[in-house]
C-alpha cells in the first residue's frame, strides 16, 4: 500500500496504530481526554485486516477485564481510559502485572495535566511506578502512534501489560501522520489453561512476583526505550536537559527559538518506567546539573535521585499545572541564567463553560433548587456538573459517588434528627458506570434521599457514547436494551417515577412527592429518572417544536432567567435593564418561559 | 516558512472547523503543521482556543507574544487570547463593535446565509482578504471541499467569499 499523509489527532493516531498493529478487542469508557481514541478506531475499522470487536464498556474496571481475557487467547488488545478511569480498573491493573498476558495488551490511559477536564490530574506513570507496569510518554501524534506497534511486540516479549499515556495535549493536537497498511496477525483464540498463572493463589505469587522484577530490569534496557540524547556542542559542559512527552516538545521549539538548539545536552525520556540504572549512573557521572521537565508528578526526577537536579521536588518548577511553553521559558532562562523573559501579563478567565441552551438538565435543576430551596445536592461527573452555575449541585466527586454521598449526608445528619432534603442528580452513563451499587447501598442502609436520574439517553459530555439503555452499541451496532427502571425496582426502590423536566408543574409535583415519600413512615430512596434525550442530539432537536422566544416590554430586569437559570441564550441589556433573547444560540425551547415572574418571556409558533 | 497561530472563541462557534480548514491547508501544501484544540467541558459554551503552527515545529502550543496572527471568534476573548499576539500581529475579529484589529460582523453576515455558525469561515475570509494567512484563497476552498459535509459545502464556500471579497 502507498503510504499517505493524513492529518490526525493524536487520538485518531493512535486508533489508527491499534488497527495497523493488528489490535482485535478495543474496549474503552469515554472519557475526555481519551474518548476519540475508541471513536477512531470505530470510524476506521473497516481497515482492519481482520475480525475487530470494538466495545464502549460499562465502566474502565470492565473494558480492562475483557481486553485482559482476549490477550490470554493470544490476541492483541487494548483498554482505554482517562486518568481516573485508571483509579476504576486499578483492581485488575495492580494484579495483571503479576500474571502477565499473552497476546499483546496495552492501556491506554490518557492524562490531563492542568486539568482541562478532570477531577484531578493524577500522574498515570506514578501509577505505572506503583504499580510496576512500563509507561511509554509520547511527544507527540506521530510518536504516540509509533510506539503502538512497539509497545505491542515488547508487550508479547516479556507477556506484560504496558501503558501508553499521551496527555491532552497529545491527544488533542494535530499533526500530518503517516499511514501504513494494517497487519495481518493470523491468530486463532487459543487460552492455554494455567491455573498457576491465571488463578495464582498465594502460594504462586512470589514466582510471579520474582519474574515481574526480572522483566522490569531487562525492560528498561531495550534498546529502543533508551532516553534518546541529542547531544550539545560542549558550550554547557557538565549541563544536561532532560524530559518527556509534550515536555520535550516545549523544549525543543523554545531552544530553537532562543537558538541554543545544538549547544547543550538534551535527553529525551520515551519510558519514564523503568529507567535504565545505566541512564541514572551516566547522568550522576557525567553531569554536574541537570534540569528535569515532566508532567505532572516527579517520576523521572524521584528515580534519577541526582544531587545536582532541578525541577519540582527542589521547588524550582511548579508543581501543579500543566507545563506551558511560557513556564518552561522561565525555568530554562533562571537555569541557564538567560535574560528573563517578559513578565507575562495577568491571566484572564474565559467565559464559563455553561448547560447548552435548551438542556434538559438546566430545567431539572431549576425545579430542584426551587423546590428544596435548604436541599443537599450531591451530584457527579458529565455536563450536568455544570448544574453548579445554577446553584443546584454542592458536591462533585467521582464517577457514581454522589448516590453514596447522598447516602451519607442523610445518615450523618438523621443521627440528629431532622435531615435537609437530600437531592442526588446522576447522569444515566454515569448511573450505569458506578451508580448501581451504590443505590443497593443506599436502600439496605435505609437512607431517606431522592434520587434524580439525569436520562438524556447518551453519554453527552463526552461527545454522545451510546448508554446500555439505548440498544444500541459501538458502530451503531443493535443490541439489547436495558432498561432503567426494571434495574432501579430490582434494587429494592419503591418509589419510581419518570417525567419530562420541561413539564415543570409536573416534575415540580413529582420532586414533592419524593420528599414525601422519603419522610413517610415506610420511606427510603425515591428515584425520579428526569427524561429528556440531549439537545446536542440532531434528532432531538427535529423532534421538539422550536418555538420563537422573545421579551415583552414589561420586563422588570429582575435579571432570574439569566442568572438562576443561566441560559446562555439569555443575556442582559444593562442600559435598558432588560434580559435580551440571543437569537443566535435560542433553541426555542420555552423552557424559560416559566422562571418569568412577570409572564414578560413569550414564546410563539415559527411560521 | 513558519506561522503560528491562534483561533479564539467559545464551544459551539466552529472553532475546531476553521482550525481544521486552516490545518488542512497546510497539508494539501505538504508543509507540517500541527495544531491545540480545546476539548470536553469548555466546549459547553465556554472559551476555546486553538493554536496552529505552520511549518518546523515540535509543540502545538504557542507561547505569549509569539502567534503571527489571530483570528478571534468571540470578541470577549480578547483580553483573554490577544497576549498570546506578536505585537504587530494581524488580529481579526468577528464584531459588529469598534475596537482594536480588522473588524467584521461575521456572525451578522452568517445569519443572513441562514446559519450564524457560518461566521468562521466569514472570518477566514476577511483573513486571506487581508493576506494575514499562509494560505492562498484557492487553498482554503479546496480544504473547505474536503471538509465540509458534501451538502453543506456550497453555503460554506459562500460564506467564506462573503469574508474574502467584502462588501
Amino acid at each position: 500500500m502507498k503510504q499517505k499523509i493524513e492529518l490526525l489527532m493524536g487520538n485518531e493516531a493512535i486508533g489508527q496504530g491499534l488497527i495497523e498493529a493488528g489490535c482485535q478487542i478495543a474496549a474503552a469508557y469515554p472519557g475526555t481526554p481519551s474518548t476519540e481514541i475508541l471513536q477512531a478506531i470505530i470510524d476506521r475499522r473497516t481497515q482492519a485486516a481482520e475480525p475487530l470487536h470494538i466495545e464502549w464498556s460499562v465502566n474502565e474496571k470492565i473494558a480492562f477485564e475483557v481486553a485482559l481475557a482476549a490477550s490470554y487467547t493470544g490476541k492483541r488488545s487494548v483498554a482505554v481510559m482517562k486518568q481516573v478511569g485508571l483509579n476504576v480498573a486499578a483492581d485488575p491493573f495492580m494484579r495483571t502485572a503479576y500474571l502477565g498476558v499473552k497476546g499483546g495488551m496495552l492501556t491506554i490511559v490518557a492524562d490531563d495535566p492542568g486539568p482541562h477536564s478532570s477531577q484531578n490530574e493524577q500522574d498515570t506513570r506514578l501509577f505505572c511506578l506503583q504499580a510496576r507496569v512500563p509507561v511509554f510518554d509520547p511527544a507527540s501524534p506521530a510518536e504516540a502512534k509509533d510506539l503502538v506497534p512497539l509497545a505491542f511486540e515488547l508487550s508479547e516479549k516479556y507477556e506484560m501489560n504496558l501503558v501508553l499515556r499521551p496527555t491532552t495535549r497529545i491527544c488533542h493536537s494535530r499533526q500530518n501522520v503517516e499511514l501504513n497498511a494494517p497487519q495481518k496477525l493470523e491468530r486463532n483464540a487459543n487460552f492455554e489453561k494455567d491455573p498457576t498463572r491465571w488463578a495464582a493463589t498465594p502460594a504462586f505469587l512470589p514466582q510471579l512476583h520474582r519474574k515481574l522484577n526480572a522483566n522490569l530490569e531487562k525492560i528498561a534496557r531495550e534498546p529502543e526505550l533508551q532516553p534518546k540524547l541529542s547531544p550539545g556542542d560542549g558550550s554547557h559542559p557538565h549541563t544536561a536537559l532532560v524530559a518527556s512527552g509534550i515536555v520535550y516538545a516545549h523544549l525543543v521549539d523554545l531552544l530553537d527559538e532562543l537558538g541554543l538548539r545544538d549547544q547543550i545536552d538534551l535527553f529525551q525520556v520515551l519510558m519514564p518506567y523503568p529507567l535504565n540504572p545505566d541512564f541514572s549512573k551516566c547522568l550522576q557521572q557525567d553531569y554536574q546539573r541537570v534540569l528535569i521537565l515532566e508532567e505532572t508528578y516527579p517520576l523521572i526526577e524521584l528515580q534519577l535521585a541526582h544531587p545536582g537536579a532541578v525541577g519540582k521536588q527542589d521547588g524550582t518548577i511548579p508543581r501543579e499545572g500543566e507545563l506551558t511553553p511560557d513556564i518552561i521559558h522561565q525555568v530554562l532562562a533562571d537555569f541557564l541564567g538567560l535574560p528573563s523573559p517578559q513578565e507575562l501579563p495577568p491571566p484572564h478567565r474565559g467565559q464559563r463553560p455553561s448547560l447548552c441552551p435548551g438542556c434538559p438538565h438546566r430545567a431539572a435543576f431549576y425545579s430542584i433548587k426551587q423546590c428544596f430551596p435548604k436541599g443537599i445536592f450531591p451530584s457527579d461527573i458529565g455536563c450536568y456538573t455544570l448544574g453548579l452555575n445554577l446553584g443546584a449541585v454542592n458536591t462533585v466527586h467521582c464517577m457514581g459517588a454522589c448516590i453514596s454521598q447522598g447516602a451519607g449526608f442523610y445518615q450523618s445528619y438523621a443521627q440528629d434528627g431532622e435531615f435537609p432534603t437530600i437531592v442526588v442528580t446522576i447522569g444515566d452513563s454515569t448511573f450505569f458506570h458506578a451508580g448501581i451499587p451504590a443505590l443497593i447501598n443506599a436502600v439496605i442502609q435505609q437512607a431517606r434521599i431522592i434520587v434524580v436520574i439525569l436520562d438524556n439517553a447518551t453519554t453527552a459530555m463526552t461527545g454522545g457514547q451510546p448508554v446500555p439503555h439505548m440498544g444500541v452499541a459501538a458502530a451503531e451496532k443493535a443490541t439489547r436494551a436495558i432498561a432503567i427502571e426494571p434495574l432501579v425496582k430490582a434494587s429494592g426502590v419503591d418509589f419510581l417515577e419518570t417525567c419530562d423536566p420541561y413539564d415543570k408543574p409536573a416534575f415540580e409535583q413529582r420532586l414533592k412527592e419524593a420528599d414525601a415519600y422519603i419522610r413517610s413512615e415506610q420511606g427510603g430512596v425515591a428515584v425520579l429518572i428526569s427524561r429528556h434525550g440531549c439537545i446536542m442530539d440532531p434528532h432531538v432537536r427535529k423532534m421538539q417544536v422550536r418555538f420563537k422566544v422573545t421579551i415583552e416590554d414589561n420586563c422588570v430586569g429582575c435579571r432570574k432567567c439569566v442568572e438562576a437559570f443561566e441560559c446562555p441564550a439569555l443575556s442582559m441589556d444593562n442600559e435598558k435593564n432588560i434580559a435580551l433573547v440571543n437569537q443566535d444560540r435560542c433553541i426555542g425551547c420555552g423552557t424559560c418561559i416559566p422562571v418569568c415572574p412577570v409572564d414578560a418571556i413569550i414564546k410563539e409558533e415559527r411560521s | 516558512m513558519k506561522q503560528q497561530i491562534i483561533v479564539s472563541g467559545i464551544g459551539g462557534q466552529g472553532v475546531l472547523f476553521l482550525t481544521r480548514v486552516i490545518a488542512q491547508a497546510a497539508v494539501n501544501r505538504g508543509i507540517a503543521v500541527l495544531t491545540s484544540e480545546t476539548h470536553g467541558m469548555a466546549q459547553r459554551g465556554g472559551t476555546v482556543l486553538s493554536t496552529i503552527k505552520v511549518g518546523d515545529f515540535s509543540s502545538p502550543l504557542i507561547r505569549t507574544g509569539q502567534a503571527d496572527a489571530g483570528l478571534l471568534l468571540w470578541e470577549e476573548n480578547l483580553p483573554v487570547h490577544k497576549p498570546l499576539l506578536k505585537e504587530n500581529g494581524p488580529l481579526l475579529v468577528n464584531t459588529a463593535a469598534s475596537g482594536p484589529g480588522e473588524r467584521i460582523d461575521a456572525s451578522g453576515i452568517a445569519r443572513n446565509l441562514g446559519n450564524a455558525v457560518l461566521a468562521n469561515l466569514v472570518l477566514l475570509g476577511l483573513a486571506i482578504r487581508q493576506e494575514s494567512l499562509f494560505c492562498t484563497a484557492e487553498e482554503c476552498e479546496t480544504a473547505i471541499k474536503q471538509l465540509a459535509p458534501p451538502k453543506f459545502v456550497d453555503q460554506n464556500l459562500k460564506a467564506f467569499h462573503e469574508g474574502l471579497n467584502g462588501n
